[in-house]
């Protein structure tokens, strides 16, 4: 066995589209804040940054196959802090997942995302058969669903659903008979159904949806929200209308504009021009981390780092789409760029482990 | 460490690219859904995204004023503020509007009512829900900036009338324009624009009215204005300069302070009104602002009917105000001769039926022989039914509509009536009948099917004692042209007339001497020729009259009239006082009243305080109207 070449071997490419990406988040947080009492928040963004980035520089030495190992254990820790969090965890905007660790609050459930990346890889890594059984693809709804279904609970319908395509990427690569991704749409589309009608989802989720399928019925309610978005969006144009100069961002039509909806605050000042080179940014970020995939060492590193790569994936489209209507509203935030200090944290830390699998692919 | 890399596998590259052909379609997929609003729909959303932010807030512009001829002011504005209700969210308002009204103190049906009517309007056209509000309403609006955004306020100017009823029926009122006049003005009004609706605020509402500017506020998210974008001043309204002079208006409207009646008096030399009075009035402050429905029905039912300007709506037979325009038929057509002489026993009989002289129900006797200036002078009765009965009802007919009569003086207020002159032909295609001559003996006196109202007495009046020229009555200072009716009057006939008016008032046996008179005298205006006639008029017929009193009911009095002029030769002042439901003569109520007025409009002309007056003061409350106060009267 070689030793790692280099202790700074970093992927630099994919180092500097995050980085950029931050910094267009930076100046959309400070353009949309600067004129309200919210004023500064770049800064404590910028704070988070520096936090991901020790925290991405830390992850990406330890080696993976430490993780793996550990992987039941993290995996039972996770559980534990998702009922921890359930039981003790104090409420804010209505949802109960924050967990105040070390006097900064957390959100346990961005924890979560990380060790299924972990567990799931080791799981489809130790799978030896060209296709995954119907056992298989049962053990890995399992694995998903008891923190997911935790998460649910906290209510957090959005995280719970960002776990999903984590295990659904991994089937595909491991290899999934089409039969069993029909009964699984099937199911799915099933169960959906079943939590509508029944009382799994909140009414404010249930509303958020409803107004989803038809933003309209209620212009002042919870549409209000997804039609000032498309406002702002729309209202930008080509071009946009300038750095600062967004009525609907400046005058707070957008909601959360610094945050959930930044996307919606940056396509208004920057127009669909801003839009593009944002999206061709997150673009190149996912295809490098295909990239990454494809050069990894083995199994269990390419499933890492499409698992991260589904999760980043599934932020952006659902962000973007929701912005724009297309997606309902679920506070799933947009990586890297919106205002938040556990999913900036989060977002680092998976590239961490990225780059953790990628300073293993030369060896052997 | 347990190796779990399981170097003996393949990493599955085929579908890795399959995932990131996935990644770039979902991409692809979410710019064109970005390129869909931000390029096809974004004019539509810009415009929403300008809707959203801007908030267009009317400025009204203020009305013009109207000042009395010297200047001064009769009719003000003041600011004050109305609250809108903007209707861009009718679910919202459905939502709040118990607070709403609760807050702001109207009821429920109301509000829904004016929701209803505006329903056709456009949405971003807002509603006026409380015209005028109180500080408590102002706060109210101000603290539930953020919940009730819907609640804008809006500066207004508002009317600010004299009070006291003071020239109510000339001065009219103000309104929110109604459904049918929006329909008929095309695009000139909106829902809730004021408008005039009565008297000269209606008349001349073009030149009062001004354009209401606009002011563009940006407001942010929960509707509390960030800075203003632009302001469209609005033009006010230009003011009017009224022929009324402030202070014989008072006069005048001191002078029928409790009466039922009228009094306008009048240049003849031009056909300006210096006064106008009509009692009952109402007090056009009620309507500045809006008007309940219970005050308007409690108005509208008065039995006395406030809201009728009797000055040009009082249609009433004009008694024997009437015989002075017989006199100038008579001395015109030489039917009968100028030295024509009846003897009075206090009563006549033509065509089988007896007609008694007015003297008869006091004296039993007649006023023994007469030509026509002790005729005119002592209102004798028999005389003009004979006159009459020689000139025939086709030819009185013809006097009384060539001097003014039957048709609309054209005085620049909206509604006034024509009134009615019978002739034989009006009979035979109202009534289907030929005309009976005994109605010639009635219409002698000014009694039967003949009804004038007080403006075409001034009118007829001030025309016949300058020889036959009347003009057009006006009360707007600047009106132009005045129509002047020519109907050449003789000299000798014009002198004989006003000779025998003057004696009215100046000549012992005058019906009105020594009833206004003596108040020239106290004020040491003797050599004021003031010239007039009395009329009074029944209500009823005499024989309904002897019912009604033996029934105990003494309800129906007379309709007292005087009309005069001053000086006897090219008057300068034409005057008609009507007294209605009065128990006294014409001489005894309506002279003295004329008298009264004469002898201030001298006073006023001769740099005199105008004596007698009461405490009631055409004053408008305000500073504004400051100028309006008089000096007090001084006691001489």
């Amino acid at each position: 066995m070689r030793e790692q070449r280099s202790g700074f071997d970093l992927d630099w490419w994919l180092l500097a589209i995050v980085l950029t990406i931050c910094l267009v988040g930076l100046l959309e947080i400070y353009s949309s804040t600067h004129g309200s009492a919210l004023r500064g928040m770049q800064w404590k963004q910028l704070t988070w940054i520096a936090i991901g980035l020790a925290g991405m520089l830390i992850l990406s030495r330890i080696d993976y196959n430490a993780l793996l190992d550990q992987s039941l254990l993290l995996y039972l820790i996770c559980i534990g802090a998702l009922i921890l969090d359930l039981v003790a965890g104090h409420s804010r905007f209505g949802a109960r997942r924050w967990v105040a660790i070390g006097g900064v609050d957390l959100q346990v459930s961005e924890l979560a995302k990380l060790i299924i990346i972990i567990v799931l890889a080791r799981y489809f890594s130790e799978v030896r058969t060209e296709r995954l059984t119907l056992a298989d693809l049962l053990k890995v709804g399992l694995l998903v669903g008891v923190p997911a279904g935790l998460v649910l609970l906290q209510p957090d319908l959005g995280t719970a659903m960002v776990l999903i395509p984590v295990a659904v990427v991994g089937a595909f690569l491991a290899g999934i008979d089409w039969k069993h991704a029909v009964a699984i749409v099937a199911l799915g589309t099933l169960v959906a159904v079943a939590g509508w009608n029944g009382h799994f989802l909140k009414p404010y989720q249930k509303q958020r949806l409803s107004t989803f399928l038809n933003p309209a019925e209620n212009p002042r309610g919870a549409g209000y929200q997804i039609l000032q978005s498309e406002i702002a969006v729309g209202s930008g144009g080509f071009w946009g209308k300038g750095f600062g100069k967004g009525s609907q961002n400046q005058l707070g039509f957008v909601p959360v504009r610094y945050s959930d909806f930044i996307l919606a605050a940056l396509a208004e000042e920057q127009g669909f021009f801003g839009v593009l080179v944002v999206m061709l940014l997150y673009l190149a970020l996912l295809l490098r981390l295909v990239d990454n995939a494809q050069k990894a060492k083995d199994r269990a590193g390419m499933y890492i780092v499409m698992g991260v790569a589904a999760i980043l994936a599934f932020h952006v489209l659902v962000n973007a789409g929701m912005v724009i209507g297309y997606m309902p509203v679920t506070g799933i935030p947009l990586p890297f760029m919106s205002y938040g200090g556990s999913s900036t944290i989060f977002g680092f830390l998976a590239l961490g482990l990225v780059m953790n699998v990628r300073t293993k692919r030369f060896v052997n | 460490m347990a190796n779990w890399v399981g170097n003996d596998q393949k990493l599955p590259q085929g579908r890795l690219i399959l995932v990131s052909y996935c990644i770039v379609l979902g991409v692809v997929l979410l710019l064109l859904g970005f390129w869909k609003l931000q390029i096809i729909q974004s004019g539509h959303f810009a415009d929403l995204a300008e809707r959203n932010r801007i908030r267009s807030i009317p400025i009204i512009a203020p009305r013009g004023k109207m000042l009395d001829r010297n200047g001064r002011v009769i009719v003000d504005n003041y600011p004050s503020f109305s609250i809108l209700l903007l209707r861009d969210d009718p679910e919202q308002i459905k939502k709040d509007l118990p607070q709403i009204t609760s807050g702001l103190n109207i009821t429920v049906e109301d509000l829904e009512q004016q929701l209803d009517a505006a329903r056709d309007e456009p949405k971003f056209q807002p509603i006026v829900v409380k015209p005028e509000a109180s500080e408590a309403d102002l706060a109210f609006v101000e603290s539930h900036r953020v919940d009730l955004p819907e609640l804008e306020l809006m500066l207004v100017q508002r009317r600010k009338y004299p009070p006291s009823d003071f020239l109510a029926h000339v001065i009219g009122y103000v309104g929110e324009v109604s459904p049918e006049q929006l329909e008929e003005s095309g695009d000139k009004y909106k829902p809730g624009d004021i408008v005039g609706k009565a008297g000269l605020e209606k008349q001349y509402n073009d030149i009062l009215t001004g354009t209401d500017g606009m002011r563009r506020v940006i407001v942010n998210s929960i509707g509390k204005p960030v800075r203003t974008l632009d302001d469209t001043e609005p033009i006010p309204g230009k003011p009017i300069r009224l022929t009324i002079d402030t202070d014989l208006q008072s006069v005048a409207e001191d002078e029928l302070n409790g009466k039922v009646g009228s009094i306008i008096a009048m240049d003849p030399r031009n056909g300006e009104i210096l006064a106008m009075a009509s009692h009952p009035a109402y007090d056009p402050n009620d309507f500045s602002v809006r008007i309940s429905g219970n005050e308007w029905k409690t108005l509208n039912a008065d039995p006395n009917k406030p809201l009728l300007n009797r000055a040009i709506q009082a249609q009433l037979a004009p008694g024997s105000v009437f015989k002075i325009l017989e006199s100038v038929a008579m001395l015109e057509s030489g039917v009968p001769p100028p030295d024509y002489h009846v003897f009075c026993p206090g009563y006549a009989t033509f065509y089988g039926r007896v007609f008694h002289d007015w003297v008869w129900s006091t004296h039993h006797s007649g006023h023994g022989d007469v030509g026509l200036h002790t005729a005119i002078v002592q209102s004798c009765d028999v005389f003009f039914y004979n006159v009459g009965e020689r000139l025939g009802i086709d030819r009185l007919a013809y006097y009384a509509t060539a001097l003014g009569l039957g048709k609309k003086t054209g005085i620049d207020l909206p509604g006034e009536e024509a009134g009615l002159v019978p002739s034989s032909q009006w009979v035979e295609s109202t009534y289907h009948h030929k005309w009976y001559p005994g109605s010639t003996i009635s219409l002698a006196i000014g009694q039967g099917p003949i009804e004038v109202t007080p403006i075409q007495l001034v009118r007829t009046i001030g025309g016949i004692a300058s020889g036959g020229v009347f003009y057009e009555p006006h009360l707007l200072k600047d009106f132009s042209p005045v129509k002047v009716v020519r109907f050449p009057i003789s000299e000798n006939t014009v002198e004989q007339v006003t000779d025998g008016m003057y004696g009215v008032v100046n000549e012992d046996g005058g019906t009105a001497h020594l009833l206004g008179y003596p108040i020239l005298v106290q004020a040491k205006l003797q050599n004021v020729e003031f010239c007039g006639k009395t009329g009074t008029a029944q209500t009823i017929s005499a024989q309904a009259l002897e019912r009604v009193s033996a029934s105990g009911r003494s309800a129906y009095g007379y309709n007292t009239w005087f009309v005069g002029f001053a000086p006897k030769r090219n008057p300068e002042i034409a005057i008609a006082v009507l007294v209605q439901d009065t128990h006294l003569e014409a001489g005894g109520i309506a002279a003295p009243l004329a008298a009264r007025f004469i002898e201030a409009y001298y006073q006023e002309k001769l740099g005199q305080p105008i004596q007698e007056l009461q405490a009631k003061q055409a004053t408008p409350q305000g500073p504004a109207h400051a100028q309006l106060v008089k000096t007090a009267p001084q006691t001489q």
